[in-house]
């Protein structure tokens, strides 16, 4: 009886461990080059050409595939050979990563970090073999900021304001009350706080904006449609919708037209992000105003790497080049968009 | 409560449905005072529209799941799968629908949902086999699907979410039939199906007694291989029908998000309900008024608009206290303290009443 | 006998359980240094009233004081610090912690919150030492015989400063080496003072060691008698409420007359030729005819149990062939034996017979459910047609089919188990130990069942470690010894239970 259980249990670890292997092939195969880092010997600059490590968050989201594809195809259009690890969602896969990104030798590391906190120590192993670090997307408390060379990465606060600015815009006019609704992001995180914080600067200016409503939507279409059914229940009276992304954007869009409303006319509605479907939207008028927030910072990623290798001076914040878009500039925008 | 009342309302008091009636009662309640129209249900472009429609209507693919989590659990197993599936059927019905030439095809629908619950029963069966088969414990043969089936999902989605644009597909999760939501109609078939098999026909017995002592169900001859195989492959139906009506609801298949975390809204639901994790004895009925606990909750925190900040720490309260209540050596302590000083005073039951209703609302 | 005031004294003790009264104004009183008997027959609350006494149960009526002064327990724990400490008639331990751990669990010796396993091993081999018992109290409990654990959970009991000490059929699973060394720890222990509430049902047992009885019935007491005032027919005249000529009757062997018809029939039932495996049970050679009781002997652990589980597909056999009917088979799972109509009542009810949260009807529907399927439900008037008839035929008691089975006693839990089987009408019944744990009148009822099943032309295989039990059944007796079939004897006037015991120890094929 003993004997059988411990062999149950050993099958059981193998098949556990299988699966892991599973998935990690699930994840990587997603994002195409995944594991497409070279031989450990190939590291280095030996043929003058600029090695950099990447180590990305994930493949949690849309958002974030294209952020990938994106870093991807500038390195290659940038000449830059790229070291590409998926982090899966783990701070230690990326400390791991950065560490053999060091072993290798690269010229320069990027990364987005997983968390905000406990990068110090790896980011000195780096300073100290001399290679320079680029954030992007996401930034580390480090006090120490000499561990990295620059952040490029939104301002999801001046997103927040964008989206604000467009509403003291269109209401200019009106003195009634404007009754608002949010759906937020994820609770406690950097741009749910950033978006919130920006927007609510801006519209506080002007007393006749009121928040009447704000919940979290968990930045997914689901979510999004459940909160704004029950807003639409409790609140009789909405006349702005603000999301913190298009995706929320999307659902609640569904919960108003279930509601016998028109979104975009009866309701108003500003989102951030500007995908594909958000900006198809936009276009067909359900949506009134995107504020984008780019995931195709792979040029300015590549252009930074070039000048932190050279030694150039960058400056420690880079913004990601962003726009906004009206429904008339997002049906011009819309046939060549690329996520 | 006097006297001569006692004996009669015992048998309330003792039926295992009394609490999660009472706390369903609470929470509506809590609404009636601080929701204007909560209870309000009116005809809208056909249909009924209200709060109690859409705790029903949004509440449906946490019912199904929690309806085969049910029978797992009977079982004396726990699938923790069920989320990764429904990411998984509903991406695969999305995929196929996206790349049908016309989407509103009901042919082409039919086949894209056959596909998903299809690729769902096999990998719920896949799950029975690693129990049954092979006599891997329950919690790790499901957390093997779990972990990669979100994989898979992501895999048929390409990371991105599709979006899709059909009208037959659309009615599964978002439309309406008679004036009620579709959901609600599919669960109530599944619900009936459910009792048929296990009520009607003797599945019930056999699932209970497999789950109860699976040596003595083997040799009383119980086939209780079969039995786990088709439990766990009805659970990964349940999850694939949920699937298709989360992502039939937004028109569109979310790979990462879709039905995460919704094994444990299912397992406590199931809990809720008066289903012992221990196996053995099993409450439909319990389970959906569990899980319509678990939803007018979330629904509750929206409307009366508990801050986001606070919601979890909100959900965690209630449902501390609902477990409280339904734990009968919780229940026994509680009640008996007081009981036996004051076993003369007939003040005692009043305070009981009492202190209740204070604990709900806290 | 001046009797010293009692240190227990329970009054007018009354619980109701739901659709039955357990206990009715029953009054007990326990002297220090005695060992008093609790007697009557399954389900007359012998233990509820232990489970009252201990705190598992609250009471409804009366009141119980402890040396004079008056307790309620909230529950096990608390009559333990009081004093009072039971072993209950199953092991309640956990198997796969060591002797020591389950000697010392919940109460481990500690210093600064640290657990010290030298002094706990320790100090668990001297109290096991006071029993007599020399173990490795470090190896896992699974891994010694219920009897070890059965002391191991005495010696647990008696390591708590006790003053009242409940057994509670301590001896049911235990060899007569081992009854005779319980029995010299419960006078040592009667010396210094402690009292002993004993509950068993082997009169010979209660004769020997007890002074005092006190004889319940239906929840109700009929009287308490020192036990040298009241014979042995007096006693259980008193607990089953009528006169013995039921239980006398069946003194008579059935032997002679059956063991002509057997020999006369031409296929026997069930063919066993060089049947075995490895590590279980020798390949042996067994054959039944229809209508004949076939008794299994032996010591325990001989290998009786295991024979039975081949016969029945609940274990592969690894070699030989197995007929049934004159057909070959191979059972490889009891639902194959099943479908053969063979039926087993496994020795061990609570793990591998019934379900103890379903209720009396659907255990006893549940093998012939399983039999047909999960979607021919048997309906529901025949289901009551069915569990009626076997609740009256075995006065299976409460008669309420829908009683969770687990509330039941162990006498009742064993009827509606053979219940199970019997509305199945197999033409081969297994008991194993049908009569272990229970009381003389449901014993002399499964007995008596046994006879009138084989009359109708049921082959029944038979184990007991009764050896009066099984000659009195049998018409033909497998000797067992070490895992292997050592003799077949068929029961005349010559065989008796010394012959039967001189082949178990010497092993002798005859």
């Amino acid at each position: 009886m003993l004997r059988r259980i411990r062999a149950l249990k050993s099958i059981s670890a193998l098949v556990l461990a299988g699966a892991v292997a599973f998935t990690m092939a699930g994840c990587g195969s997603s994002d195409g080059s995944a594991g497409s880092s070279g031989s450990g010997g190939s590291g280095g600059s030996s043929d003058g050409k600029i090695v950099m490590g990447f180590s990305q968050v994930g493949a949690e989201s849309g958002w974030r595939t294209a952020n990938t594809k994106s870093v991807q195809e500038s390195a290659q259009e940038a000449g830059i050979e790229l070291k590409f690890s998926d982090a899966q969602q783990k701070q230690e896969n990326q400390i791991k990563a950065i560490r053999s990104y060091i072993q290798q030798k690269v010229d320069v590391i990027a990364f987005s970090p997983v968390v905000e906190s406990g990068w110090d120590t790896v980011l000195k192993e780096a300073k100290n073999a001399n290679i320079p670090v680029i954030l992007t997307d996401r930034a580390v408390d480090s006090q120490d900021t000499s561990l990295y060379k620059t952040f490029l990465g939104s301002d999801f606060v001046e997103e927040g304001r964008k989206a604000g600015q467009w509403l003291v815009e269109e209401y200019k006019d009106s003195t009634d009350p404007v009754n608002i609704v949010q759906l937020e992001g994820t609770t406690g995180s950097a741009p749910a706080n950033d978006r919130k914080a920006g927007f609510q600067e801006v519209i506080s200016a002007d007393s006749k904006f009121k928040i009447i409503a704000s919940q979290t939507g968990d930045f997914t279409r689901a979510k999004g449609k459940e909160v704004m059914e029950a807003f639409l229940k409790s609140n009789p009276d909405i006349d702005v919708l603000y999301a913190h992304n298009d995706d929320m954007g999307l659902g609640a869009i569904e919960a108003i037209e279930g509601a016998g409303k028109v979104p975009g006319k009866d309701i108003k509605i500003i989102t951030v992000d500007a995908v594909r479907d958000g900006m198809q939207a936009l276009a067909d008028g359900k949506i009134n105003y995107i504020v984008e927030c780019s995931p195709l910072l792979g040029p300015q990623l590549m252009d930074l790497a070039k000048k932190v290798v050279n030694g150039e001076q960058v400056p420690t914040r880079v913004v990601t080049e962003e726009t906004t878009f009206t429904q008339e500039q997002a049906k011009e925008a819309l046939p060549n968009r690329k996520y | 409560m006097s006297r001569t009342l006692r004996p009669l309302l015992n048998p309330v008091l003792r039926h295992r449905m009394l609490w999660p009636v009472v706390i369903l009662a609470a929470l509506l309640l809590l609404n009636l005072f601080f929701t204007n129209g909560f209870f309000k249900v009116e005809m809208k472009d056909g249909h009924l529209y209200g709060s109690l429609i859409d705790i029903v209507r949004f509440g449906a693919p946490l019912i199904l799941v929690s309806l085969g989590m049910t029978l797992v659990i009977a079982t004396c197993g726990i699938d923790l799968s069920v989320g990764s599936i429904v990411a998984i059927s509903g991406a695969l019905a999305c995929l196929w629908i996206s790349e049908l030439g016309d989407q509103n095809s009901i042919g082409g629908v039919l086949t894209a949902v056959a596909l998903g619950l299809g690729l769902s029963v096999a990998l719920g069966a896949w799950n029975g086999f690693l129990v049954a088969g092979i006599g891997i414990q329950p919690i790790i043969a499901t957390l093997i699907l779990m972990v990669a089936g979100r994989g898979v999902a992501q895999l048929i989605t390409d990371g991105q979410i599709i979006t899709v644009n059909s009208s037959p597909y659309k009615l599964i999760g978002g439309g309406y039939w008679l004036t009620l939501p579709f959901g609600i109609i599919i669960v109530i078939a599944v619900l009936a199906l459910t009792a048929f098999l296990t009520r009607r026909l003797a599945l019930g017995l056999l699932i209970e007694s497999v789950g109860g002592n699976a040596e003595a169900s083997r040799l009383a001859g119980i086939r209780s291989r079969g039995v786990l195989m088709m439990v766990y492959a009805f659970c990964g139906l349940c999850a694939g029908i949920a699937g298709l009506m989360i992502s039939s609801n937004v028109s569109s298949a979310d790979g990462n998000n879709a039905g995460l975390w919704i094994e444990l809204d299912a397992i406590l639901a199931v809990v809720i309900g008066g289903t012992s994790l221990a196996g053995g004895r099993f409450s439909l009925g319990g389970t959906v008024l569990g899980a319509l606990i678990i939803q007018t909750l979330t629904t509750t925190i929206y409307s009366i608009g508990v801050p986001p900040e606070t919601t979890l720490l909100f959900k965690a309260l209630v449902v501390t206290i609902v477990c409280l209540l339904q734990s009968p050596a919780f229940r026994e302590k509680a009640f008996r303290r007081r009981r036996r000083p004051a076993a003369a005073a007939s003040a005692s039951a009043e305070e009981e009443a009492g202190e209740e209703r204070v604990g709900v609302s806290a | 006998m001046t009797a010293p005031a009692p240190i227990l004294r329970m009054t007018g003790i009354g619980k109701q359980f739901p659709g039955v009264k357990a206990l009715d104004g029953v009054d007990f009183r326990l002297l220090p240094g005695e060992v008093h008997a609790l007697m009557g027959e399954n389900g007359a609350g012998k233990s509820t009233l232990i489970k009252v006494l201990t705190g598992v149960y609250d009471i409804d009526a009366g009141e119980i004081e402890l040396a004079g002064r008056k307790v309620a327990f909230a529950g096990p724990q608390a009559a333990q610090r009081a004093g009072i400490s039971t072993v209950y008639q199953e092991v309640n331990l956990c198997t796969n912690l060591s002797v020591a751990e389950n000697i010392f669990i919940g109460r481990e010796p500690r210093r600064l919150g640290r657990i010290q396993w030298r002094r706990m091993r320790q100090r668990a081999a001297e109290l096991l030492a006071r029993l007599e018992i020399d173990i490795d109290v470090s190896a896992p409990l699974s891994s010694y015989s219920l009897a070890i654990q059965q002391m191991v959970a005495i010696a647990r009991a008696l390591d708590i400063e006790a003053r009242v000490l409940i057994l509670d059929e301590p001896t049911s699973s235990l060899d007569a080496g081992e009854v005779a060394q319980l029995f010299r720890v419960m006078r040592r222990l009667k010396e210094q003072g402690i009292a002993i509430l004993f509950v068993s049902h082997f009169l010979d047992q209660i004769y020997e060691i007890s002074d005092r009885m006190t004889i319940l019935r239906n929840g109700r007491l009929v009287g308490e008698h020192l036990t040298s005032e009241l014979s042995q027919i007096e006693l259980v005249g008193k607990m089953i409420g009528r006169e013995l000529a039921d239980l006398e009757r069946l003194g008579a062997k059935p032997a002679a007359e059956s063991s002509e018809s057997s020999a006369g029939k031409p296929v026997p039932l069930l063919e066993a030729r060089e049947l075995g495996r490895t590590g279980a049970i020798e390949p042996f050679t067994l054959t039944i005819h229809e209508g004949e009781v076939v008794g299994l002997a032996g010591l325990l652990g001989s290998g009786r149990t295991e024979i039975a589980r081949l016969l029945f597909g609940a274990d592969h056999a690894g070699t030989g062939s197995l007929r049934i009917g004159g057909e070959q088979v191979s059972l490889r799972t009891p639902r194959a034996a099943v479908s053969r109509k063979i039926a087993f009542c496994s020795e061990n009810r609570r793990a591998e017979g019934l379900i103890p949260d379903l209720t009396v009807r659907e255990n006893i529907i549940l093998a012939l459910q399983a039999a047909r399927g999960w979607t021919r439900p048997i309906p529901r008037r025949r289901q009551d047609e069915l569990v009626d008839k076997y609740i009256k035929a075995l006065s299976i008691r409460p008669p309420d089919p829908d009683q969770l089975v687990k509330n039941l006693s162990g006498g009742n839990q064993q009827k509606v188990l053979l219940a199970r089987w019997l509305i199945l009408e197999p033409r081969l019944l297994i008991l194993d130990e049908p009569t272990r744990g229970i009381d003389v009148g449901a014993k002399a009822e499964i007995q008596r069942l046994v006879a009138e099943l084989s009359d109708g032309g049921m082959a029944v295989l038979f184990i007991s470690a009764e050896l009066e039990e099984v000659l009195r059944l049998s018409h033909r007796v497998g000797v067992l010894r070490d895992r292997r079939l050592v003799a077949q004897l068929e029961n005349g006037d010559d065989l008796t239970t010394d012959t039967l015991t001189e082949t178990i120890a010497s092993g002798a094929r005859s």
